[in-house]
């Protein structure tokens, strides 16, 4: 029987790998942008895993309202690549050093 | 559910705004490149109306929309006139700017007045889904206008690292959320504060590993130490219109928000937030203030001058009380006011390939331009602390409540850190006086209407530290109107 408690640990499990692979990857963008997806991923998971054990259907509009969110957020931040790729010929994360002070 | 009973005229100003920014985004396509000064007056007008609307609909008592899921209360109607006025003064003092670079276009006013719309959301939002709606809003929209200059690869790093690291905030904000959820099977913000501190009914365990989300979430928002690594890139590679954007009016809603999550929903974790607080607040202070010094690009300077102004924000807030939070909001309007002065004395210097944002642009300023040069020192003198400027006044108030609750320690260390920033603001007075200037003056950019809002902005900075009361008073009405104690 699956309880509470694993659906919890699972999404524990998925947010520790996408801040992971937010600090850790070095090398590509567009992982990056899948890092902060499963992010968000996870936190639905956890909203629709309350909501089931508590009989409360509020956490599962909530998770209708992050997918929505996370669609315009990926949306712009593809756009945002798009335009960076176009200046800097590359999207390396270790080639996002023009900032410095 | 009936129409009435939606009361949806307590939203009326977020609705009209809503409905004037779509309106000026289609009117904007019909709008050729010479005409732009239509949009820009439009905006403002929309801009007037929803402040208009604001004040018509002020109420001491905290009035519901939405079947609980919106509050017009003082303390978010307050909020949200202070984030109008600080938006107008971004569209006023960036006009010239946007038209030298060649962002004077509609997405500049459609964006910035969508921002606008989500921090009103933010500061009226009494339930966990439309504070992130809100916040979602607000964000969405900064990173579109960071990346506004889509040929400089400054600008697009600074939107790309704003984005990722907003993501990040908004992704840990969230899973905090989910866990308060978890605790008290509610998403209403009046509602997990009854759960958690009457009935005890909820889940404390679950719910203090929300806590930790959350102010991680809040923290990364406010720009606070360690969480703070966007704000010098995003100061720097945005333009300046933006930098301002991004510096004034939010850290308002940011208040707002804070105060909803932290004072509100987790009232009876206080004793919790509050150390974790204390840890945030002295490093914004000293790392703040310390890596300012070394900066030599004034935008940079700002942005570590605001991360050691958000930890006496966080200060405020700590506190716990009427008295603090009122502090903290009079911080963070009278911050708001100076930001937007600030960066609006570096765009009436910038022109066309011309950025004045080196330090030693401003040489021999007092020189080339007198006026401007006493203006700038205004705003120095007031975020130093120099005693009858406004920023004064908001860091007595902060630090009386902070030694109120008796962590006198806090206080002492926050006013050293304090004088250790009056260096590097007193720096630029010092160039502005007593260097020569480099090169032949140069004319300034912007109208005569800019000038003049400039300087009411800036004299305004002396005239509220001369008689901080009315303001001060009314702020801590409304902090009281607004919170149930």
């Amino acid at each position: 029987m699956l309880t509470l408690n694993h659906y919890l640990v699972l999404a524990a499990i998925l947010f520790a790998i996408s801040v992971f692979g937010i600090f850790m990857n070095r090398k590509n963008l567009i992982v990056l942008l899948m890092a902060i997806e499963l992010m968000l991923l996870a936190v639905n998971m956890n909203f629709i895993a309350f909501s089931q054990f508590l009989g409360d259907s509020a956490g599962q509009i909530f998770v209708f309202f992050i997918l929505t969110v996370a669609a315009a957020e990926s949306a712009i931040g593809l756009a945002i690549l798009v335009v960076l790729f176009r200046n800097l010929r590359s999207i390396n994360v270790k080639d996002l050093d023009h900032l410095k002070g | 559910m009936t129409w009435t009973s939606l009361n949806a005229w307590v939203a009326a100003p977020e609705i009209f705004l809503f409905c004037a920014t779509c309106a000026i985004l289609l009117l904007d396509l019909f709008v050729s490149d010479a005409k732009r000064g239509f949009t820009h007056w439009l905006s403002l007008a929309v801009l007037v109306v929803t402040g208009a609307l604001l004040v018509r609909g002020y109420h001491a008592a905290p009035q519901y929309a939405f079947s609980h899921m919106f509050v017009a209360d003082p303390l978010a109607t307050l909020a949200k006139v202070g984030m109008v006025v600080g938006v107008a003064l971004v569209l006023i003092y960036g006009r010239s700017y946007a038209a030298d670079r060649g962002i004077f276009k509609g997405e500049l006013y459609s964006l910035a007045l969508f921002s606008l719309l989500g921090m009103m959301v933010m500061a009226s939002a009494i339930n966990l889904l439309t504070l992130y709606v809100g916040l979602e809003l607000l964000s969405l929209s900064l990173y579109a206008l960071v990346a506004l200059r889509r040929d400089s690869v400054e600008s697009t790093e600074a939107a790309m690292k704003y984005f990722v690291l907003g993501a990040l905030a908004s992704g840990m904000l969230l899973y905090g959320m989910s866990m308060l959820y978890g605790a008290t099977a509610s998403l209403n913000v009046l509602e997990i504060s009854q759960r958690l501190m009457v009935e005890q009914s909820g889940n404390p365990l679950l719910a203090t590993f929300g806590l930790v989300f959350v102010v991680t979430g809040i923290a990364f928002k406010l720009g606070a130490v360690p969480f703070h690594m966007w704000v010098p890139d995003v100061y720097q590679g945005a333009p300046t219109p933006i930098t301002q954007l991004i510096g004034s009016a939010p850290k308002l809603a940011a208040f707002a928000f804070t105060i909803r999550l932290l004072a509100q929903a987790m009232e009876g974790f206080t004793p919790e937030w509050r150390s974790m607080l204390v840890v945030l607040a002295v490093l914004s202070l000293a790392i703040g203030n310390l890596t300012a010094i070394a900066q030599t690009n004034i935008k940079r300077m700002f942005a570590y001058s605001t991360i050691s102004h958000m930890g006496f924000l966080l200060l405020g807030i700590l506190v716990g009380n009427v008295v603090g939070y009122s502090a903290a909001f009079f911080y963070a309007v009278t911050y708001m006011l100076t930001a937007a002065a600030g960066f609006g004395v570096v765009m009436l210097l910038a022109r066309q390939g011309f950025e004045a944002d080196r330090l030693d642009d401003y040489k021999g300023l007092a020189r080339t331009h007198p006026w401007f040069a006493g203006m700038l020192l205004l705003v120095m003198f007031s975020m130093a602390g120099v005693p009858v400027f406004v920023g004064f006044f908001a860091k007595l108030a902060v630090l009386k409540a902070v030694v109120d609750l008796g962590m006198v320690w806090l206080a002492v260390f926050a006013v050293a850190m304090s004088l250790i920033g009056a260096f590097y603001y007193l720096r630029v007075v010092k160039l502005m006086y007593f260097d020569e200037p480099e090169g032949a003056a140069a004319p300034l950019s912007g109208c005569m209407f800019t000038r003049v809002v400039l300087s009411l902005n800036c004299l305004a900075l002396l005239g509220i530290g001369l008689f901080p009361n009315d303001l001060l008073l009314l702020l801590t009405n409304a902090v009281e109107f607004s919170l149930p104690i």
